[in-house]
């Protein structure tokens, strides 16, 4: 990995980091990405997330889980910034 | 009155409440005091709940006029990592930027403890997130590990441990997602379980690998941990990956089948780490509670890689709803942009290096290396290991060292993730696997002078919780 490809990455994750430290991440990622590519040698690949037959769907009633409005109040008190019944956030264009 | 609380079990104190010995108050107010005199040294607590004696007020109500009849664990004081949700209180995950975060509702796992009435003394120190092996990465400062205070505690759960065995609670509850709350347990002297995937509701656990997290107590002994186990087990429609839990009638019998992989135990583990688990073997065959069998699972050392690739791809999904708008900390900067940026540096060092790795083996060009392979290893793996326990070669549990080493030294493995990652080997592979293991405390090395506490691990099939009982209880009884 790249400098300048690990930036993209943390400009895509939102994250803002020092070239400084971007560097010394750097060092760390390649160590641990030449450690897990040993996975690469385990024979057998075509299996995904079926086949551990954890991932299905479960379905419930399309209807209201809930009376509305009744934790509107709580959820909003944690809010930084809240104008009204709103979460408030800068101007987006 | 004085209650000895470093010989005290839930059974030893509910007998205490029932007998008249002494009231939940009486021992909420011993705990209180204890850590009043050790947290500042161990640093296990992030906070004492200042509502502790009233909670134990009401349930020495409940004990007077119900008795034997009420709960369990009734009374039972009990510290709660902090990252497990309680109606109206603190909770951080030991990041910033949750700072200020108040829960907005109960983790299931809490609401099924307050049926019992326990006492919550607090919320317990952690790696941040959830991500590490020894505390360093709280923004909170370091767990001590009560045998020795210039090492650590071990991690993620570093807190909840320490806090049991050092006498600041008598039980508490962890979590679990390579060994989190197996590994500190055998650092400290405890014993750890780490359940069935789904079997204890991840609903209020705030999420760093949701497909391989789960709750788990800590205690002094194996009972304890079961009776914890049994109050917070069971389906919960508020997460669709939770399962039944059905108690089991008939309780298993010795001699148990242990299989031992070998090859796996051998390398790069600590000489005095494996001559107490063979120890521990040998006590077992000689006492005629266990028959020790070798057995060949060639794709267990995967195990470690495969979870560092998916652990990071999580870790980047789950820490993106962290952005300073809708709850926990916000860092204003000149536009929404900057706001996210500014208020996501408070992330430590590990979430930094997760997320960026998390978002690489993600990204359309690498996925297919590193994720899409990942998730068939893993696969590769439970079958492996799940092949173990069926057939007419099965073993009753596969039985490895909880941990490669004794505790190390604060400072020691902090530079280096990789080398801190490694302390996960053995634990990790329950994780990968789905099943539940056990963490069981083996006897003691010594290092610099001072007894170090090491642990021996147990992992048994998909929701074979009551086998890991038996045989630990069984290490019990032939511990030295």
């Amino acid at each position: 990995m790249d400098q300048k490809e690990l930036k993209h990455l943390a400009e895509l994750a939102r994250i803002r980091i020092s070239d400084e430290k971007l560097e010394a991440l750097r060092g760390d990622c390649d160590v641990i990405l030449k450690y897990v590519s040993q996975i690469k040698g385990v024979e057998g690949g075509a299996q995904t997330m079926e086949d551990l037959g954890l991932v299905h769907n479960v379905m419930r009633e399309d209807g209201e889980p809930h009376e509305s409005g009744i934790y509107s109040e709580e959820l909003l008190r944690e809010a930084p910034e809240r104008e009204g019944q709103f979460v408030k956030v800068k101007k987006i264009l | 009155m004085k209650i000895s609380l470093n010989q005290l079990t839930i059974a030893k104190a509910r007998q205490g409440f029932l007998s008249g010995a002494f009231t939940a108050r009486d021992l909420t107010e011993a705990y209180l005091k204890k850590i009043e005199e050790k947290n500042a040294d161990i640093n296990a607590y992030l906070e004492v709940f200042d509502d502790a004696e009233s909670q134990a007020e009401e349930a020495d109500k409940i004990i007077k006029k119900k008795g034997a009849e009420s709960p369990q664990l009734c009374g039972i004081p009990l510290v709660i990592k902090d990252n497990i949700l309680i109606k109206g209180r603190c909770v951080s995950a030991a990041s910033k930027i949750l700072e200020g975060y108040r829960a907005t509702y109960d983790a299931t796992a809490i609401t099924k403890l307050k049926n019992h009435h326990p006492v919550f003394l607090g919320r317990a120190n952690m790696d941040e997130f959830a991500m590490g092996a020894s505390t360093e990465n709280s923004a909170f400062g370091v767990t001590k590990n009560p045998h020795d205070e210039t090492r650590v505690a071990g991690g993620s759960s570093g807190g909840s441990v320490a806090a049991v065995a050092a006498d600041l609670a008598l039980a508490s509850l962890g979590s679990d997602t390579a060994g989190s709350v197996r590994q500190p347990s055998a650092f400290c002297g405890t014993v750890g379980l780490k359940p069935t995937y789904g079997s204890v509701s991840r609903y209020g656990l705030i999420a760093m690998g949701s497909s391989l997290d789960v709750i788990g107590p800590i205690g002094k002994t194996v009972e304890d941990c079961e009776l914890l186990f049994s109050a917070m087990a069971g389906r919960d429609p508020l997460d669709s990956t939770s399962i039944e839990h059905s108690e089991r009638v008939k309780k298993p019998m010795p001699p148990f089948t242990i299989g031992v992989p070998g090859n796996f135990v051998k390398e790069g583990v600590d000489a005095d780490v494996v001559a107490n688990f063979r120890e521990t073997l040998a006590r077992l065959e000689r006492a005629g509670l266990a028959q020790v069998r070798e057995i060949n699972l060639p794709l267990l050392p995967y195990s470690l890689p495969a979870y560092y690739t998916i652990i990071p791809a999580e870790v980047s999904t789950n820490l993106a709803r962290f952005d300073g708008v809708k709850y926990g900390a916000h860092v204003s900067g000149n536009n929404l942009l900057e706001d996210y940026l500014e208020t996501r540096a408070l992330f430590g060092h590990e979430a930094h290096r997760r997320i960026l790795l998390g978002t690489y083996v993600l990204s359309a060009g690498h996925a297919d290396a590193y994720y899409n392979k990942a998730t068939a290893v893993r696969a590769l793996v439970r079958k492996e290991v799940c092949a173990a326990f069926s057939g007419k070669d099965a073993v009753d549990v596969i039985m490895t060292p909880t941990t490669p080493t004794p505790a190390f030294p604060i400072g020691e493995k902090a530079q280096d993730p990789l080398s801190m990652y490694l302390a996960d080997i053995f634990t990790v592979i329950a994780n990968i696997a789905g099943i539940p293991a056990l963490s069981v405390p083996s006897g003691v090395t010594v290092r610099d002078g001072k007894s170090l506490p090491l642990g021996v691990q147990l992992m048994g099939a998909h929701r074979r919780e009551d086998m890991l009982f038996a045989v630990g209880s069984a290490i019990e009884q032939v511990r030295g």
